[in-house]
């Protein structure tokens, strides 16, 4: 009985406290992005931005989060029930899910499993049936259009991002996303960080993150001069809490991977003394505060693609150049390391 | 052990049931749904066996984007199904045959292991202690099966080109954009200055 409390029961706790802990500060690191992307945005247009509830507006999100769960949820008649409500269900459980493997510092991790990136690749794949569900499930016109148009536009980039992440992978040698950080290590500090090497492939991630976000520019899912608002019209009250909070913990997964990927993750900008004694977790959000700051600033600046333009750039420019970026890299590394 | 046994009855039987509901489900969206989920679950057993790798290149590959496509079918086409039930017993000697094969390939599979336990494993390259699974996997592809592999590969491509092939057409007179003569013009030769004289304007 002593073996079976602490080889299952002690264990199986202490997973179920680490996710609970993680789900937590993750739900209010959210509140704070959502926050921090409308006062980013505000900021750019000469606006104040939502300044009314609690200082410098700073509850605005959990007010929203009440008048959301306090609404009456409406299902069309004509809806699909079952699949209509799965699916936001099934979009925030999915972008919850990556966040098992995340290490936002050395060994700070739920499950260090040594394909963590090709499970954050998989589970940001399946974020596509979210949409496509509602879209479908709302038996409505609009809807189901922009769940068409986001489902091949999520595929598209997927194809790229699936590119840029071997390129790393080639340069790693490990599939493990701790020791993706690890092979970053190097006495250069920031220059070693994989962003410099392999620049041309940062930016094709980062603008396929927002593709693959559906951000703008690239918010064609709900652009709401065509579509009204895309596959969420017939949403509201909390299922529709749940699709705006899987899109935004989507935003904050693609920001942590690219700061893992491409900056370093938890490591100092400089390996030197005053640097060093700073907690890894710091630099991480830093890093990662920073990469959601330039998808803030991306919305606020750059009008919306249209759909034929969004399909150009990803097959016949970023397929292109991350097809020979693969090539490319995978040679030099063969003539580097014999 | 136990945690083990619990999990595979877990996947297994949510894997038996859903692809049961594959072909029981009235609406054929909600079968694509169900088939999505077996893959999911077989993906499951994938890992509990120690494939990681395959089972998560099975979400990727096939929940990820051939599933999808599955499910953009499905949803375009207004098939109807009361219409294809009819057709139903037509149908089923040849699936009856179809099963009836697949049945018997199982049991010789079962039967081998049940006389010979050590046999599959005889086939099987042993992966190395201390050797991630994706690495095995690499190790083994790239020198043992690095034809086969190639060949896979190469098969795949032609069936793109043909796909390509089959679907592309021009059509004449259709205006398109040319994305590399708009960003390669110049102001010499989009803006031209003209002294106009009054009372005669531009000819």
């Amino acid at each position: 009985m002593a073996a079976f409390w602490s080889d299952y029961i002690w264990p199986l706790a202490i997973m179920v406290a680490e996710s609970l802990l993680l789900l937590i500060v993750l739900l209010l690191v959210i509140a704070y992005v959502l926050y921090a992307d409308r006062k980013i945005w505000a900021a750019v247009q000469i606006r104040r931005g939502p300044n009314v509830v609690g200082p410098w507006g700073l509850f605005q999100s959990f007010a929203d989060l009440l008048k959301f769960v306090f609404k009456e949820p409406i299902i069309p008649a004509g809806a699909n029930k079952g699949v209509f409500l799965l699916a936001p269900l099934v979009t925030c459980t999915l972008a919850l899910a990556a966040w098992a493997v995340i290490p936002v510092n050395s060994g700070w991790v739920i499950a260090n499993i040594n394909v963590g990136i090709l499970y954050i690749f998989a589970i940001s794949s399946l974020g596509v049936y979210g949409v496509i569900m509602a879209g479908w499930a709302s038996n409505s016109k609009y809807p189901f259009l922009a769940a068409l148009r986001s489902a091949a536009q999520m595929v598209s980039y997927e194809v790229s991002i699936g590119f840029v992440i071997i390129t790393v992978l080639l340069c790693v040698g490990s599939l493990n996303l701790t020791a993706i950080v690890e092979a970053q290590n190097s006495a250069w500090g920031l220059l070693g960080w994989y962003w410099l090497p392999l620049l041309p492939m940062f930016v094709i991630f980062f603008v396929s993150a927002l593709a693959e976000t559906n951000r703008p520019p690239f918010d064609l899912v709900e652009a709401e001069s065509e579509l009204v608002a895309g596959y969420m019209v017939e949403y509201g009250s909390t299922p529709y809490l749940l699709f705006m909070l899987g899109e935004y913990v989507a935003i904050a997964t693609m920001c942590a991977m690219g700061t893992i990927l491409f900056l370093g993750g938890w490591l100092p900008p400089f390996p030197v003394a005053p640097f060093t004694w700073v907690p890894g977790i710091v630099w991480f959000v830093l890093k990662a505060g920073f990469l959601f700051f330039m998808f803030a600033m991306v919305k606020a600046f750059v009008p919306r693609y249209r759909y034929d333009q969004l399909m150009r750039l990803g097959w016949k420019v970023f397929l292109p150049i991350s097809l020979a970026m693969v090539a490319i890299v995978a040679g030099v590394l063969q003539v580097i390391r014999g | 052990m136990i945690l083990y046994a619990i999990f595979f009855y877990l996947f297994a039987g949510v894997c038996v049931a859903s692809a049961i509901m594959v072909i029981a489900a009235r609406n054929p969206v909600h079968s694509v749904l169900f088939l999505i989920l077996a893959f999911v679950n077989a993906a499951g057993l994938f890992v509990l066996m120690g494939a990681e790798f395959l089972a998560m290149i099975l979400i990727v590959v096939y929940v990820g984007a051939v599933a999808v496509l599955f499910l953009f079918v499905v949803m375009m086409l207004d098939v109807d199904f009361a219409e294809l039930r009819q057709g139903f017993l037509n149908y089923l000697p040849v699936g009856a045959v179809v099963g009836a094969v697949l049945l018997a390939e199982l049991l010789f599979l079962v039967g081998t292991w049940v006389i010979q336990p050590g046999a599959p494993k005889a086939i099987a390259v042993p992966i190395a202690a201390g050797i991630s699974n994706t690495r095995a996997l690499g190790l083994v592809l790239y020198t043992r099966y690095v034809y086969f592999f190639e060949a896979a590969g190469v098969i795949l491509l032609v069936a793109m080109v043909g796909a390509i092939v089959m679907t592309l057409y021009h059509k004449p007179g259709v205006k398109r954009q040319n994305i590399g003569a708009q960003v390669g013009r110049r102001r010499s030769t989009a803006i031209e200055l003209v002294k106009v004289k009054p009372g005669q304007g531009l000819s």
